[in-house]
């Protein structure tokens, strides 16, 4: 196949182009992965229970006095 | 990375896409035909700002990986991962346009008795080969400054890739910048600085998306696993 000079420049433009473009969509595709897996760690956080309700509940077992952390009473 | 980091990417992607918007204008429209390529000389603009490019990458890369090596700081190993991906993506892109541009100018594709593109080859292949140690290697401080060590090493071919040319005896692949300054028209040269410019900052603003991405998903994990 016989290529003519102006469509090698073509090709060596498009070349380019098309790596750009390639590169653009795989990082896209990642980005959409991240968020599908931002949302299901979302999820899973809400079902996890709260940090307040574990931290009230743990301070009716063992109130800290100020001043005094680490010692239960 | 921070918050204000992440916050400027769109506004620096619209910059490089109308960098080579402007670029690509310049190269194929404004830049006049040279005499003795005629128009396969425009590929010029293409190949030569990605072939610096890619040694920018890799220099880049090894400075990273020297600063691993010296700080013992981790977040420098994923820079220097991320650096020299960009290069090989460009070193690729180098490769495919200068074969292009040697079948317009010398009617092959490839020709081995071209000392720079030989040299240039076996840089883009030690790269490769990085990321075969990389993956072979259990995520670590190992990995790191094993990854870093040959990083280090490939540095040293980019000056004889860059300088085989004016080594060797070589009359093939054409110089154009000499001791007397660039050998070409003041409009091809602006033209040439454009486009240098504009691929340069491309590669600044992947280089900055893909370690956003890549410090996402390591960030991701770690709470996956805290969650889980």
């Amino acid at each position: 196949m016989s290529l003519s000079q102006g469509e090698l420049v073509a090709m060596a433009y498009a070349v380019v182009f098309v790596f750009v473009l390639a590169y653009v969509a795989i990082i896209a595709a990642k980005l959409a992965r991240l968020q599908r897996e931002t949302t299901e760690l979302v999820e899973l956080a809400r079902k996890r229970p709260s940090t307040e309700s574990v931290i009230g509940r743990a301070a009716e077992y063992a109130p800290i006095v100020p001043g005094e952390q680490g010692r239960a009473r | 990375m921070s918050a204000s980091s992440l916050r400027s990417l769109p506004g620096l992607a619209s910059l490089a896409a109308a960098a080579m918007g402007v670029a690509l204008v310049l190269a194929l429209v404004v830049a006049p035909e040279d005499a003795d390529q005629g128009i396969s000389q425009r590929i010029f603009y293409i190949h030569v700002p990605i072939a610096l490019t890619a040694y920018f990458c890799f220099g880049l890369g090894a400075f990273k990986a020297l600063l691993l090596l010296w700080r013992g700081d981790e977040r420098y190993d994923l820079e220097s991962y991320v650096a020299i991906h960009q290069g090989t993506i460009f070193g690729a892109l180098t490769l495919i346009t200068g074969a292009i541009w040697a079948r317009a100018s010398w009617g092959v594709w490839w020709t081995w008795s071209s000392n720079q593109l030989v040299l240039f080859l076996v840089l883009f292949l030690f790269y490769c080969a990085y990321f075969m140690l990389r993956y072979s290697l259990e995520e670590g401080p190992r990995r790191a400054r094993s990854s870093a060590v040959y990083a280090l090493f490939g540095v040293a071919l980019i000056p004889v890739s860059f300088l085989a040319i004016r080594l060797a005896d070589d009359f093939i692949h054409p110089t154009v910048f000499t001791r007397d300054g660039p050998q070409m028209s003041a409009t091809m040269f602006a033209t040439f600085c454009v486009c240098w410019f504009a691929v340069t900052f491309l590669a600044y603003v992947l280089y900055r998306v893909e370690l956003a991405g890549k410090r996402l998903d390591a960030d991701l994990r770690e709470l996956r696993e805290v969650l889980q």
